[in-house]
């Protein structure tokens, strides 16, 4: 089905941004939003509070990260109104990030580190391993034939996933932690992020930026699931990906730098002086 | 509210501290040394070496230089040196006041600034959110002034309820002498609620301060539930019963009243809702020193520049006006600030350290706001502004110093001899062009 032929808005669904909101992961609600917008196709982002009743009609369903108490109750309400089991194998897509990744998945770990059943919706599983919190540049290459390029972006998290034989990584990781010495796959490849392998539209992360700010060919990728064949962004939007190009060169010369948290351009002066 | 602080009587004069011990002064004589060895050789502006020097070689310093005197700790996410200075403004009524204007709000500031005025009573501190337990522990009696908490540098402090844990355990075992704290925040009001089992005064005077930023605190602290914000003024848990408290002195727009039916207008110098309800903390707080809420809002509704912020320079016969905003809570309030305007503004981010080194919370800051506007993203982290402008329909461009900022302004909408332009940036940001104007 071509965009451009579509008699409906796009529904792009924003879940629990109160529960799964804390990075700033709201923000690939509205970058998908506008990216259809942009090429004169209708898009509206529903957000989702928690408790209310999630859309069973969302084309895309997106997920964010949060701290561990709010995200087992997220997945509580997932797993009780089972919307978004339906809506995947009915052929939505589903963008998850971070919490909303692990809690999309067998299981992870609850603010007390004992497991918690996951939605399943993709076959990973998340442990805490007692390795110190993964926080920091995070940039990985595409190893999923999606022609996406590098993706970069910033993680932060303390649990480690387990990738089951039902699941591909998003990504292998260049530099960064990702999905950790747990996600390490047969090859000896450091993995990153989770896709469905049985054709489910599913794609977890731990990239923050958030993801789809910085890597605007993943998201044209999940919105071509949905549409199609995507036109080219119209001249006058195309400010947006010179400038998201500019800000992945920095990113990726910074972390090719060495410069994982940041705090490489302080000087001698800087650090002697414990200055930022 | 009753001013049941120390020197409760306005009319008496507090007692002087008493003299600083000779190895402390020893200390002190070789930071400020060390400090001045600093500026001169051009190493750094100094005064934080010093004090680092300080601390590392007398433990105890910090709780040497304040007891026998009257202190008071800010923390909180947003507005502590602001609300600081206020205080300071409010306890000159009363004698000298020891304080670090300077915003160096841990160890080693404190004792710089506790050295610098050893005859003063009273004192009134800027605290760190992660330091304000152990300093709590080495000030032991304090009137506690907790201001808000919310989402900022992630990347070191993870989550924003572990701070309200910290803090509410410190209250739990440290002998505080009052605790002021703003009933608006569900996360500072179960904080403050440590007090209340601890050792100390287990007198808590709850602010009205009109606090909107509530996406932090969706959980109830208490109990795991969720928290239902409104009626406006309210909020509770239904699972548990945990709800906001009747406040001793709340704002009413903009009008200071307390529970004792005074009602007080605040003819504030700075602009903005934020400052207002850091002049209620501050107040609220000044009560505790024996100071009356007019004599306290007389002597702080003057302050019109902190620590150079706020403050009109001129750049390239531009007349521009530097606002701090570090995390999507100021944003929403330096955005609110700003809002009667529609000529250009500056928007600046680092993402240093002190920053926080993941500026993915830009997008939790509603820069629809700014749409109709020609904005300028500047700092070192321009490119994420500049994508998140673009998303958001706002006409933008690229800088990368501020007076280069103030050129591009001027290219694009001519000269604007009459206007001032807000440049709104995050800590390091606003260090930085706070630089550039004083260079």
């Amino acid at each position: 089905m071509s965009g451009a032929t579509r008699d409906t808005a796009v529904r792009i669904v924003l879940l629990y941004p109160e529960l799964l909101g804390t990075y700033g992961d709201g923000g690939n609600a509205i970058i998908l939003a506008q990216r259809l917008r942009w090429r004169g196709i209708d898009a509206e982002v529903i957000s989702v509070g928690a408790d209310d009743a999630v859309p069973t009609s969302g084309d895309v369903y997106v997920l964010g990260g949060g701290e561990d108490g709010p995200q087992v109750e997220a997945c509580r309400q997932l797993a009780a109104q089972g919307v978004l089991t339906r809506a995947v194998a009915g052929g939505s897509v589903v963008f998850a990030v971070c919490a909303g990744m692990q809690l999309i998945g067998t299981e992870f770990p609850g603010p007390d580190g004992a497991p918690v059943a996951g939605l399943g919706l993709v076959d990973c599983a998340t442990v805490r391993t007692g390795e110190k919190r993964a926080v920091g540049e995070l940039l990985t290459t595409t190893d999923t034939g999606f022609d996406i390029g590098e993706l970069t972006g910033f993680e932060n998290h303390a649990g480690r996933t387990r990738l089951g034989p039902d699941a591909r990584p998003l990504g292998v990781v260049e530099a960064g932690v990702g999905n950790g010495s747990v996600g390490v796959n047969a090859d000896g490849i450091r993995t990153e992020g989770v896709v469905a392998g049985d054709g489910a539209k599913v794609v977890g992360t731990y990239l923050h930026g958030p993801a789809l700010a910085r890597n605007p060919r993943l998201a044209d990728l999940l919105l071509g699931w949905v549409v199609g064949e995507l036109p080219p962004l119209g001249v006058e939007h195309r400010q947006v990906d010179e400038e998201a190009g500019l800000l992945r060169d920095e990113r990726l010369a910074a972390v090719r730098a060495g410069n994982l948290d940041g705090v490489l351009h302080r000087t001698w002066k800087d650090r002697l002086l414990g200055r930022n | 509210m009753s001013p049941d602080g120390p020197g409760a009587s306005p009319d008496r004069a507090d007692p002087p501290p008493p003299p600083i011990r000779p190895v402390a002064r020893a200390v002190l004589g070789m930071a400020s040394a060390i400090s001045r060895l600093s500026r001169r050789t051009g190493f750094g502006s100094g005064s934080v070496i010093g004090g680092q020097f300080a601390v590392l070689v007398h433990r105890r310093l910090l709780s040497q230089l304040t007891a026998g005197r009257n202190v008071a700790l800010v923390s909180g996410t947003n507005g502590k040196t602001t609300t600081n200075h206020y205080l300071a403004r409010a306890l000159g009524t009363r004698g000298p006041v020891a304080t670090n204007a300077d915003g160096a709000n841990m160890d080693a500031g404190m004792v710089v600034a506790l050295g610098a005025a050893p005859d003063a009573t009273n004192a009134t501190l800027e605290c760190d959110e992660l330091w304000l337990p152990e300093v709590l522990r080495q000030v032991g009696e304090a009137v506690v002034v907790l201001l808000n908490l919310s989402r900022d540098q992630l990347d070191r402090t993870q989550e924003v309820r572990a701070i309200a844990s910290l803090w509410r355990d410190a209250l739990a075992t440290c002998p505080t002498r009052a605790v002021v704290a703003n009933a608006d925040d569900p996360l500072v009001v179960w904080a403050a609620g440590g007090a209340l089992e601890g050792p100390g005064a287990r007198s808590i005077t709850w602010v009205g301060t009109g606090s909107w930023w509530t996406l932090d605190a969706t959980g109830c602290p208490a109990c795991g539930g969720r928290i239902r914000f409104g009626p406006p003024q309210g909020w509770s848990c239904p699972s548990c019963g945990f709800a906001r408290p009747s406040c001793d002195l709340w704002l009413d727009g903009d009008t200071l009243c307390t529970a004792s039916d005074e009602t007080i207008a605040l003819p504030l110098a700075l602009p903005g809702r934020a400052n207002q309800a850091n002049a209620a903390m501050a107040t609220a707080a000044a009560a505790r020193f024996g100071i009356g809420t007019q004599s306290a809002v007389t002597a702080l509704a003057g302050v019109d520049d902190i620590a150079g912020r706020y403050r009109t320079e001129t750049v390239d016969g531009q007349q521009v006006r530097l606002l701090l905003a570090k995390n999507p809570a100021g944003w929403q309030e330096a955005l609110e600030m700003v809002d009667s305007s529609d000529a250009p503004a500056v928007v600046s981010i680092n993402a240093r350290i002190a920053d926080g080194r993941d500026p993915s919370w830009l997008w939790d800051v509603p820069f629809e706001r700014l749409a109709g506007r020609f904005v300028v993203a500047s700092g070192e982290r321009r490119h994420d502004l500049a994508v998140r402008l673009g998303y958001a329909g706002v006409d933008h461009a690229c800088a990368s110093s501020l007076s280069e900022a103030v050129a591009v302004v001027q290219r694009h909408s001519g000269r604007h001899r009459d206007t001032v332009i807000d440049v709104i940036g995050n800590y390091t940001a606003v260090q930085d062009h706070i630089g550039e104007v004083d260079r």
